[in-house]
């Protein structure tokens, strides 16, 4: 029986969706999983030195011991977003022969060998194996590791038992923030309080019986309320919020597009995937912050118009380059409605337009760099205006892979295809060149000025560009239908 | 009203679909049967231009259908739920279609109220989305949709699969009303020979892509189709 599950497990992975059928974001994916877990595990082995370095007078395990705690609480703090028991997956089952206890425990179990149960083992083996090559003796390094992972575990089944429960979510980072504060500020020394308690699982290996103790009582736990819950109105029900009927009726003013400018809105706000593009988004303002930070660049370098591009683009990227395969559910009713595709494809430059707007007014306080900054993001703002709507809308007449708006935008790959990568090439390098070409045979100014003409030649040639575009997307029309309609794109 | 001229559509060797000539008129209650794989909705999907016909034309209303999109403006139809926008309110759905063809809310209104029957407090109102509904009332909204605007010509496929008897029934005299109207063509496919004998004049077959019956309908007709597909 338990081979039987692994089997389903195994094809449900290799038949998912987002892993998929193109072979190159099967290895871009297999290669993100690998640098993660490698980077984890280098982590883990350079952790040694590290906390030597943080205190030579402690032992490293005495350090680390006093940070743990911080640990345990960050990682529920994520998983809570990132983790769920998946419930949903064994439905099919319970109509069948299979004892209840036997789903519940199989779906548990399951949980158990997760990726973020990994990536508590890729960090701190390397860890205890540097530490068995320094001398430190198996019989405590070994135990301890032990007591880690079920730690890691323990973790794993309390975010089942918290549950999506906001107030007990808002508590943890209560008391996380609380911790930190009164750490940060010398009230209380949270930290040495909690090192000894944690210290003692490497210290008396026998206290790893603790860890393994509150697993126990966590999975027996969970074991009850999934096995009292599995029924199809209770833990199984999907989660539906209620809808609230808008009118957007501000968006008339923008007389015949409005109807799609209303449609795209409401998209984006009752969609995970896309709200989270907005979010993305808003936060990616700061990216910025990280070249001008540095003062190794000077102060015209030509990573700055890619800074420049990439800020008040990135809505532009992450929500143009799915263009249009956001209405890919229902694109083949789109199409056999008396539908104007001209502004269909205006509403969506309009939006992208805000939005534009909206993240270069957010990157104004650059100029705290010089005025050159607000220059160069200027600049990159009027490109992205002008030349680069028109290109990420053309190129959207090449997708063809169907997005499921109702999952999730982490590390969700729908949609995506080799197009997409090489979208970003023109996007980004054509601007860059130029700048970069321009500035070091004649000036910034020249460049910058130059850069900014393009886009305003973009803005006033918009309506012819926008004709042809519309034709590319009609042209293609029925491959879009057919690909939209594939599920498993 | 459609004229459908030697049109064929393969996929690699396989044909799917192949009528020589079918000529619907003005105004007639159409109906299509077949079993599963027949290439119903293949016609469907090529009267709506959203697949290429391997050869041949279809010709909506002078318009020949994959040459331009003139024929959208007095078409409409619901094929199945990949026709609603799942993020949307049924209400919210309905204007948008409305504005499409052309009516402003008062005349959705006025149109929706007509269905409060056939809805069965189960649509408006609601505070739902589309996605969240059931399947039968997905279904109701995505045929209602298909009635905004007057269309002359609308295409429903399947509309009685899903639905509780008493819709089914109230579903019936709809169809059976809007064929009534003089210059509306409908053309309805199902699986349930009973229905569609019900509401359409005129029943066409289809058997592995061609077209094996049509049939002015009659008291016999029922008879005659069960025993066509017992066979």
């Amino acid at each position: 029986m338990f081979k039987r599950f692994v089997s389903l497990q195994w094809k449900s992975f290799v038949r998912s969706s987002s892993f998929g059928k193109s072979l190159g974001i099967k290895i871009f994916m297999v290669f993100m999983g690998l640098y993660l877990i490698g980077s984890l595990a280098l982590f883990g082995g350079l952790l040694y030195p590290l906390l030597r370095k943080l205190d030579p007078h402690q032992g490293p395990i005495w350090t680390l011991s006093h940070y743990l705690v911080y640990w345990v609480l960050a990682e529920l703090m994520f998983r809570y977003f990132m983790q769920k028991l998946p419930v949903m997956d064994i439905r099919p089952m319970l109509v069948n022969n299979i004892p209840k206890s036997r789903i519940v425990n199989y779906i548990l179990g399951r949980s158990a060998v997760s990726g973020f149960n990994l990536f508590v083992v890729a960090l701190f083996l390397p860890f205890a194996v540097v530490l068995l090559i320094k001398g430190y003796p198996a019989l405590h390094v070994l135990p301890w590791l032990a007591s880690m992972v079920l730690l890691g575990l323990c973790i794993n089944y309390l975010n089942f038992l918290i549950n999506k429960n906001d107030t007990i979510f808002a508590l943890i980072v209560g008391v996380l923030a609380v911790f930190f504060a009164l750490d940060y500020f010398g009230l209380v020394p949270i930290k040495e309080f909690f090192a000894p308690v944690f210290h003692a699982l490497y210290a008396y290996p026998a206290t790893g019986l603790v860890p393994l103790g509150i697993l126990m009582v966590l999975y027996w736990a969970n074991f009850g309320q999934l096995k009292k819950g599995l029924y199809l109105d209770r833990t199984l029900k999907g989660r539906t919020s209620e809808a609230k009927t808008s009118e957007l009726a501000w968006t008339r003013r923008f007389g015949s597009i409005a109807p799609f400018l209303q449609l795209d809105m409401k998209l984006i706000w009752r969609n995970k995937r896309t709200k989270m593009q907005v979010f993305i988004s808003l936060a990616m303002v700061l990216y910025g912050l990280i070249f001008y930070g540095m003062d190794s660049y000077g102060p015209t370098s030509i990573i700055y118009m890619f800074v420049g591009i990439f800020i008040t683009g990135i809505f532009l990227s992450n929500f143009g380059q799915f263009i249009p395969a956001w209405d890919s559910e229902y694109y083949s009713m789109l199409m056999a409605q008396n539908i104007p595709l001209r502004k269909y494809l205006e509403s969506k430059a309009g939006l992208i337009t805000v939005s534009i707007g909206v993240m270069f007014l957010l990157s104004i306080p650059y100029v705290y760099f010089g005025w050159k900054a607000l220059a160069i993001n200027l600049s990159a703002a009027l490109y992205n205006l002008g030349v680069n709507i028109p290109v990420v809308l053309w190129f959207g007449s090449l997708n063809k892979k169907r997005i499921n708006l109702t999952k999730s935008a982490f590390g969700n790959m729908q949609g995506t295809s080799a197009t997409q990568f090489l979208l970003l090439l023109p996007l980004m390098m054509v601007p860059m060149l130029i700048y970069g070409a321009l500035k070091f045979l004649v000036s910034f100014e020249v460049a910058i000025a130059v850069v900014s003409i393009l886009g305003i030649i973009g803005l006033f040639l918009r309506n012819t560009l926008l004709d042809r575009v519309t034709e590319a997307y009609r042209k293609r029309k029925y491959r879009m239908v057919a690909g939209f309609k594939e599920k498993n794109g | 009203m459609i004229s459908i001229e030697n049109l064929t559509k393969n996929y690699g060797p396989q044909t799917v679909l192949n009528i020589d000539l079918l000529e619907i008129p003005k105004g007639q209650s159409f109906g299509l049967v077949g079993n599963n794989g027949a290439g119903k909705t293949t016609l469907f999907s090529l009267l709506l231009d959203l697949i290429q016909p391997s050869s041949g034309r279809i010709v909506n209303n002078g318009v020949q259908v994959n040459q331009s999109e003139d024929w959208k403006p007095f078409t409409s139809a619901f094929i199945d739920e990949s026709f609603l926008i799942g993020y949307l309110t049924p209400e919210e759905y309905f204007y948008f279609i409305g504005e499409l063809r052309n009516q402003n809310k008062a005349d959705v209104d006025a149109l929706l109220s007509q269905f409060a029957d056939f809805f069965h407090g189960e649509i408006l109102g609601q505070k739902k989305y589309l996605r969240n509904l059931s399947k039968g009332n997905q279904k109701k909204a995505g045929i209602v949709a298909s009635f905004i605007g007057n269309p002359d010509v609308v295409v429903l496929d399947e509309p009685f699969a899903n639905l509780d008897p008493t819709t089914q029934i109230r579903l019936k005299g709809i169809i059976k009303e809007l064929a009534d109207r003089e210059d509306a063509t409908v053309l309805v496919s199902s699986h349930d020979l009973m229905h569609v004998t019900e509401v359409c004049e005129r029943i066409v077959v289809l058997n592995k892509g061609e077209m094996v019956k049509d049939i002015q309908t009659s008291t016999e007709t029922l008879r005659e189709l069960e025993s066509f597909f017992s066979g």
